[in-house]
This record gives C-alpha cells, sequence and structure tokens, in this order.
C-alpha cells in the first residue's frame, strides 16, 4: 500500500477552485515561489516503528488496560451484589454518597475508560503511523449528468402527462390540501375551550380562610405584624383531584400592615384590621411569590424576582410582572374568623389575551 | 487461516462466508472496497461533533433504561418507597416513579445520573462543536445544509431537554412547566387556546407529563435520530474539512484511515466519553429530585434555575421590563412574556442563517474544504465572538439570583446591567475581537517578512543592539500565507458602455457596502506578498 504514502506521492498544485490572489505554484520551486506548498513532511518513524522492543511494551501497556476494564467490570457485578442499597458512606471530599452509586458509577466508568485508552494507545503506537492522502472530487454533478438528468425527469413528466391534464392536477393539488385538515380536526379534543375558566377562583363570598400549615381557619390575631401567612379556601383538600387546578388560582398569602401605612384606598376597604389578603400567584408566569421582606413589605418572586409592594395595591416595583397581584376582599364572619367578601375581582396568575 | 479439506481445496475461512452471504445480499464489499480506507483528518476540535453524538447514543442508551421503570402518569398516591423523609407524602406516580429508581432499583439512580450528565454534555458538545465549525468557516459550500442540520439538533436537543428534565414533576421541574404555561399564554389571540389545548384544560392538569413524556422518548429523539444519521451521512459524503497546511490543499484530504486508525481512536473516545460521564455521575449528583419535593403549584423554592442551554431564555423572561397593554379592543398584549418569546428563536436563528449571509456577501461559488483559520475572517470571527457573548450575558440574567448572592451584588443592579448589556456587549465585543484578529494578521504579516523573533539581543561590531530573527521553514510561510484574501465588491461604474445610466438595486448596494467591511482595508491586512518577503530577504542588514 505503499502508494497510499503520503511522502511518496506528489500532491498536486495547480488547483483551478482556489481563488486567484492565492500564489501557490508547483512544488519544488521554493526559489522561485518562497510560499508554495512545500508538499507533506516527511513522515518520522515513531520508537514502537523501529525497535520492535518498545512496540511489544506498548502492546503490553494496551493489553494492561483492556486487563483493568475486565477487572473494573467484575467490581462492577460484584458491587451490585455486595453493597445494599441504602448504604450511605462518608467520603472526603464528596460528603455522604450511596456506596452503591459510588461504586457502581466508579467501576463502570474504569470498565470503559480503560477500554478507550486502551484502543487510542493502540491506534497511536502501533498501527501504521503514515498520514494518507485522497483526493476530492467536486460535489456537483458534471453537465452530461445534469442534462441526463434533466432528460430523464422531463420524460417522466411528459408521461404523467400532469402538465396537460389540468383537470387531475387541480383536484389532486385540492385532495392533497384537504386531507391533512383530518389531523388537524383530531386535535381538537386534546383540551376544553378556555371560556371563562381563567377568571374565576374557587373564592366566594363568606368561604373561610384555611391556614395552609395548620388547616384551621385564620383568624385576625394570627397574623403578625412582620409574618406572611399562606391559606387556601375552606373545603379544599390537599389529594383531592381537584387541589393541583385550584390551589394554582386560589392560592393566598396575608400580611398584617399597619392601617396608617396602607398607602392604596381600594387596599384598605378591602383589608381587615391591617390584614391583607392577595393572590400568592405571580402575574408574571405564575410562579409563587413567596419571598417576603418585613420593613418594605415588599414580596418578590423567586423564579423571575418580580417585585410587588403589598403596602400599595401589590404594585409592581420591580422586574418583569406586567400587573399588580390581584387583592382579594376579607373580613370576619360572627365566629371571629377570616372570610372572603367575594371572588377576586380580576383574573389571578399570568396575563392571556382575553384578559382586558 | 484457511482450512484445507481432505481434497485439497480451500475452502474460505468462517469470518469471509459471512461476508460473502453477506454480500450476495447488500453488496458489501463494493462500499468495503471504497470506505475502508476512507481518510479522516487528524485534530483535536474535530472530537467535539464525536462527544455529542457520543452522549447522543449515551443519552439513548441509559434512556430506555429509565423508561422500564419510569411511569409518566399524574395520578395522585401516597409515598411508601424507601426514602424516608417522603413517606405518606401525596405525590404524582411520575415523581413516586423517579423516587423509586432513585432509591430502590439498584443501578437506577446512577443511570438517571449518566442520562442527565450525557445531557448537558450533549447540549455543550454541539454547541462548542457549533462554534468550531462557525469560526473555522466549515459552513461553506458544500455544507450549508450540515449547518443546518447540525442547527436543529441543537434546538430539538433544547426541547427534549426540557421535556426530559420536566418529567420527574419534582418542584423544580413543575415550575418550569408552570413557566412555559404562562408563556404560551401571553401569545395573542390563539395563547390561551393553545394552553388548554397543551394542558388538556386548566395548569397543571393531569395530561401535561403524559403528553411531555411521548414529546421526549419518541416523537423529539426520532426526528433527531434521523437527522442524526444524515448529519453523518453528509460528513462521510464531503470528506471532513481539514486544516490548512504543508500538503494540504483544497482537493485533497489527508489524514489516517477509517481501519484501522479511525475505527480505534474513534471507537476508542466512545468508551473514554461514556467512562468520564459515568465517573462523573458516580461523584457529583445531579438533579437532586429528592430534595424539594413533589410540585405542588403554590409552592417554590428559591434559586429555581433551568439547565444551562435554557439559561438565555431565561434571562430574556427576567430581565425583560414588565410591559403589559391593554388595546382598544379590550384584549391584553403582555410584552413582557411575548418579547423574550420572540427573541429566543430570534438568537438562535441569527446564527442559523449566517452562512447564506455570509454567501451573499462573497457571492462565493466556490467548494472550501480547507478550513479558515479564525483570524483570517476577522469580520465573521468578530460576529461568531459577539453572538457568543450576546448568548452569556443573556445567561447571566437567567442567573441574576445566584450572581447577586455569590458575589453580593444588588439584583436590580445585575439586572439593569443584562438590560444595557443585552444591547452593548455585543457591539464592543465585536469591535474588540475585529482588532484583536487584525493584530494577529500583521503579526503573522511580520513573522512571515521578518521571521521569529528568537529573543537573542546581539551587539553588532558598531555597538547597536540587535535582535536576532529566525527565518521561518517553507511549512511556516506556506502556513501563513496560503489563506484566500478575497477583494472586496465594487458597485459598476454609474453609467454603462453606451453612456446608459445603471441602475444599482438598494440590496446590491448594500451588499457592496458589507463586502467593503468584510474585506476592504478596514477588514483585512494584506498578506505578505513573494516580492516583498523576496525583497526583504535580498536585501542586507534589514536589521
Amino acid at each position: 500500500m505503499s502508494s497510499e504514502h503520503g511522502s511518496e506521492k506528489n500532491v498536486s498544485d495547480d488547483d483551478k477552485s482556489l481563488p486567484e490572489t492565492q500564489d501557490t505554484a508547483a512544488g519544488g520551486e521554493l526559489e522561485k515561489h518562497p510560499f508554495a506548498d512545500p508538499g507533506l513532511p516527511h513522515h518520522e518513524p515513531r520508537i514502537q516503528d523501529i525497535d520492535e522492543r518498545a512496540a511489544k511494551r506498548s502492546e503490553r501497556v494496551v493489553a494492561l488496560f483492556f486487563t483493568i476494564s475486565m477487572l473494573a467490570t467484575v467490581a462492577f457485578i460484584v458491587s451490585f451484589v455486595v453493597f445494599p442499597i441504602d448504604k450511605i458512606f462518608y467520603l472526603w471530599p464528596l460528603g455522604h454518597i450511596s456506596a452503591l452509586n459510588f461504586s457502581l458509577g466508579l467501576s463502570l466508568g474504569v470498565a470503559l475508560f480503560a477500554i478507550g485508552v486502551g484502543a487510542v494507545h493502540w491506534s497511536r503506537t502501533l498501527m501504521d503511523g503514515t498520514e494518507l492522502v485522497q483526493e476530492r472530487h467536486p460535489i456537483d454533478s458534471t453537465p452530461d449528468e445534469k442534462a441526463a438528468a434533466l432528460a430523464t425527469f422531463a420524460k417522466g413528466a411528459e408521461d404523467s402527462g400532469l402538465g396537460r391534464r389540468k383537470l387531475i392536477r387541480n383536484t389532486m393539488f385540492g385532495a392533497l390540501a384537504l386531507v391533512p385538515l383530518s389531523g388537524v380536526v383530531l386535535l381538537r379534543d386534546l383540551g376544553p375551550l378556555p371560556e371563562d375558566k381563567l377568571r374565576h377562583t374557587m373564592w366566594r363570598r363568606g368561604l373561610k380562610l384555611i391556614n395552609m400549615n395548620t388547616n384551621e381557619p385564620l383568624r385576625p390575631e394570627d397574623i403578625t405584624v412582620g409574618s406572611l401567612s399562606f391559606a387556601k379556601p375552606e373545603g379544599l383538600e390537599e389529594g383531592s383531584h381537584d387541589f393541583h387546578r385550584e390551589i394554582a388560582k386560589a392560592a393566598l398569602m396575608l400580611v398584617r400592615l399597619e392601617p396608617g401605612d396602607i398607602k392604596d384606598k381600594q387596599e384598605l376597604d378591602w383589608s381587615h384590621e391591617g390584614i391583607v389578603a392577595y393572590s400568592k400567584i405571580c402575574t408574571h408566569v405564575g410562579c409563587p411569590v413567596s419571598l417576603y421582606e418585613q420593613q418594605t413589605h415588599h414580596v418578590l418572586c423567586p423564579c423571575h424576582q418580580s417585585t410587588f409592594d403589598l403596602s400599595d395595591g401589590a404594585r409592581v416595583i420591580f422586574g418583569p410582572a406586567g400587573h399588580p397581584l390581584p387583592q382579594l376582599a376579607i373580613t370576619v364572619n360572627d365566629e371571629g374568623e377570616l372570610v372572603a367578601r367575594g371572588d377576586f375581582a380580576e383574573p389571578v396568575g399570568p396575563s392571556f389575551w382575553e384578559r382586558g | 487461516m484457511s482450512k484445507t479439506n481432505a481434497s485439497g481445496r480451500s475452502k474460505a475461512p468462517g469470518g469471509e462466508r459471512i461476508a460473502d452471504w453477506a454480500d450476495g445480499r447488500l453488496g458489501i464489499y463494493k462500499g468495503a472496497k471504497k470506505n475502508l480506507r476512507k481518510v479522516f483528518p487528524d485534530h483535536w476540535s474535530f472530537l467535539l461533533g464525536e462527544i455529542a453524538l457520543y452522549s447522543f447514543i449515551i443519552i439513548i442508551l441509559t434512556g430506555v433504561y429509565l423508561t422500564m421503570f419510569f411511569k409518566p402518569s399524574m395520578a395522585e398516591v401516597h409515598y411508601h418507597g424507601s426514602y424516608v423523609p417522603m413517606q405518606g407524602v401525596i405525590m404524582s406516580e411520575a415523581y413516586a416513579s423517579t423516587l423509586d429508581i432513585s432509591f430502590d432499583v439498584r443501578g437506577g439512580l446512577l443511570m438517571r445520573q449518566i442520562h442527565h450528565w450525557a445531557a448537558l454534555i450533549f447540549l455543550v458538545a454541539m454547541f462548542v462543536h457549533m462554534m468550531r465549525v462557525f469560526f473555522t468557516g466549515a459552513f461553506r459550500k458544500p455544507r450549508e445544509l450540515n449547518w443546518l442540520f447540525g442547527f436543529l439538533l441543537l434546538v430539538l436537543g433544547m426541547f427534549t431537554g426540557f421535556t426530559g428534565y420536566s418529567l420527574p414533576d419534582d418542584l423544580l421541574s413543575g415550575t418550569g412547566v408552570r413557566f412555559m404555561e404562562g408563556a404560551i399564554l401571553a401569545v395573542p389571540l390563539v395563547g390561551t387556546y393553545l394552553a388548554m389545548f397543551l394542558y388538556g384544560g386548566e395548569f397543571p392538569g393531569t395530561d401535561i407529563i403524559p403528553r411531555f413524556f411521548t414529546f421526549h422518548v419518541l416523537l423529539l429523539p426520532g426526528i433527531m435520530l434521523g437527522l442524526v444519521v444524515a448529519h453523518l451521512i453528509l460528513v462521510f459524503y464531503h470528506k471532513h474539512t481539514q486544516y490548512p497546511g504543508a500538503g494540504r490543499t483544497n482537493n485533497n484530504v489527508v489524514g489516517f484511515p477509517l481501519m484501522p486508525v479511525y475505527m480505534a481512536k474513534a471507537g476508542g473516545f466512545f468508551f473514554l466519553v461514556f467512562g468520564l460521564i459515568a465517573i462523573i455521575s458516580a461523584t457529583f449528583t445531579i438533579n437532586a429530585v429528592w430534595v424539594l419535593g413533589p410540585y405542588r403549584p403554590d409552592l417554590v423554592s428559591t434559586n429555581a434555575q433551568p439547565d444551562w442551554y435554557m439559561g438565555f431564555s431565561e434571562g430574556l423572561i427576567r430581565v425583560m421590563p414588565g410591559w403589559e397593554w391593554v388595546i382598544p379592543t379590550g384584549h391584553t398584549l403582555n410584552f413582557g412574556v411575548l418579547v423574550p418569546l420572540m427573541i429566543f428563536p430570534l438568537v438562535l436563528a441569527s446564527i442559523a442563517v449566517y452562512p447564506f449571509f455570509e454567501a451573499w456577501v462573497t457571492k462565493d461559488k466556490r467548494e472550501h474544504h480547507l478550513l479558515d483559520r479564525p483570524r483570517n475572517a476577522p469580520t465573521r470571527t468578530a460576529f461568531g465572538a459577539a453572538w457568543i457573548s450576546w448568548y452569556f450575558v443573556m445567561l447571566v440574567g437567567g442567573g441574576n439570583d445566584l450572581w447577586a448572592i455569590h458575589f453580593d451584588l444588588s439584583i436590580n443592579a445585575i439586572t439593569w446591567f443584562v438590560r444595557i448589556g443585552f444591547f452593548v456587549v455585543p457591539v464592543l465585543v465585536f469591535i474588540v475581537t475585529r482588532r484583536i484578529c487584525l493584530g494577529l494578521q500583521r503579526r503573522d504579516r511580520e513573522k512571515v517578512l521578518h521571521g521569529r523573533e528568537t529573543g537573542i539581543i546581539k551587539r553588532l561590531p558598531h555597538g547597536e543592539f540587535v535582535e536576532v530573527h529566525e527565518p521561518l521553514s517553507p511549512e511556516q510561510l506556506h502556513y501563513l500565507t496560503q489563506h484566500d484574501q478575497p477583494k472586496p465588491a465594487e458597485l459598476p461604474p454609474a453609467v454603462d458602455e453606451n453612456g446608459v445610466e445603471r441602475k444599482v438595486g438598494r440590496l446590491e448596494k448594500l451588499r457592496v457596502k458589507i463586502s467593503q467591511g468584510y474585506f476592504g482595508p478596514s477588514g483585512q491586512i494584506p498578506k505578505a506578498t513573494a516580492e516583498e518577503y523576496k525583497a526583504i530577504q535580498s536585501g542586507h542588514g534589514h536589521h
């Protein structure tokens, strides 16, 4: 295969596809053209090509890695059998880790990696290290091929009569255009129509605010200045089939402000003894707003940092949210428990086209 | 090793007989003759695409395993597996089965970790591979289609990743699914309907995880597998590009044969990549879904971050001002979400269409198999660097909370930095990169004409100190001067030979202007010519 050896191959330089601005010349005329391509450098043999003992050494190294791989696979199987799945141990600097995951991963990794090292070392030290040269051929077809292809196509088109028989052509296009409609129609039942689903939540007049943590009705005295309380509507139980859908709209957060600190008149009207109830669902894209800054009464959404001022109608003071958090008007019932005075006056959560 | 039977007729060895059988049905000898010794050039940067390919294979292998145990269902169950902190907690079957894979299936956690790590590495490798192709101009004719195939793979990879990390239905991934609903709702006119149809009703419903599962294990990887095969067929068909150098021309390919060198090297490299990912998965936890618990629409954690490849879109959504208008028809336009939603594909498309833009500017119809050194295409290199900086500015925006915490900065300040940086940083990077490239071209020119600076100071008889310059070898001279320096396009004379005013379209005028920017005096440093070189070499005491 010496004909393949680059060093023996005369690399042609009269390259028509190269730019005119390029001044390469035929090889061997370096005197006349100092920048001409000198051709592939002479191949330097490796130590393994000359010294059979070095080659043997490389062979042993490759075999060693393949052997390591075999041993690691055995270690993998042993680990699988030996380590109980819940065994945790401490390993500096990784901390407390699963013995099974660690030993399986490490042994599998070594088994695979060693095969790779062996193969690459084999190719680099023992396989023929001479660079070969192959010619490229233009991708585009010759004019003859092109003409033959076009003629064949013309013959096929002529035979089909597609150009002449307009009736067939037009009805075929019509049929092909219509038939995918069935597929589109089938998509209709992927989900219900929106109707007014996004406009209502579970809240209605007289519904108690239930403390998320204790599952007990919230009373005004439960809510202290500086704390953030979360509430859900009475009758919504975790685990019920509609819990996720309803809590995604009805989740509330409550804070107590000094009534004098409330800057927004409607907010004051809808509050009870300075306690204000706002939708917990961010008006940006619906994350639950849950970081509360006691001193400023700002709440911040941890997802995209929209910040709302709870002392001023939950006005957006920073971040990407487009409108304030909706407020729920609250009061107390005869037993002194906090209740809603109705549903939210506007849709909660992210805005949508029909929201208005 | 042919065996001889009693009658003395030699019988072909077993392997050959099998090959004969296959040849009679597939004609394998023709293909083998042509391809077994096919030459591939060698360079470390060519391994980036290989890493992407191998991690894709690893993802498929581990993904098939995971489907044996994962239950894509949002039915609510009480958890009774072996992970004590979650005992009795109500959660979806999807989350419960993910916990089971992690705590009750031996090796399940390892497979999950390898799957996720390989997915991250897959995206990184595709991204960096794409940058290699971009900066070396490997996307030029005849490889534009393969560039697009690769680009589609990147985009599909992002969405396959997103649908994949949404499946466990833990608190973090559910937050991402919620974000997606909010984003879809922001689409004018049809957004509300799209959201209802995708989620099978109001958020979260019980359909989204099973639907994402189908996208993640069937639809998207099916398309990707087809594209990967097409990508590889084209690499084979076009023959690989190579870097310039002595003996390497646009018409040849210099390197090592597929059999045995590349079979061993590339095959071995698959095992290296797989082994390394396994070792990473053994030692570094990724996506610890058991920490935060099941998804609930009213709960969230801080530091909620998507996987890195979605980070730039997260940045867009975080830094966009909350512009929301109710238009006179009584409908809401939520630009705060809609604009990021539109910029997201725009960012990706801007790099995808670049090859076609450059081909339009240069009107270059030649095939290119020799790679450019990035410095020799300063405007392209500057564009690529600007694009990357743009991407990273948005990535900073996506992690603005983490930057704020780890560097003790104001989150508002970071957000404002990203808002301004979105427009300013790419421009600055463009200008700086272009200047660096031109500087490197000047240095190449100097080196060709005056040789390499040796650092040896010589004192001349009359007391002058000079530095000794060592002339370059013919290989180096060729390497530094082999590149093409296109001439900028020029407008044709205002009147033609008959004295009639020539009409030049606006687009053509624009093209000429851009071409001047690319290849005019401000766009490239003329490389050393043989005449200059000879003049200096023949002159005396040029130092």
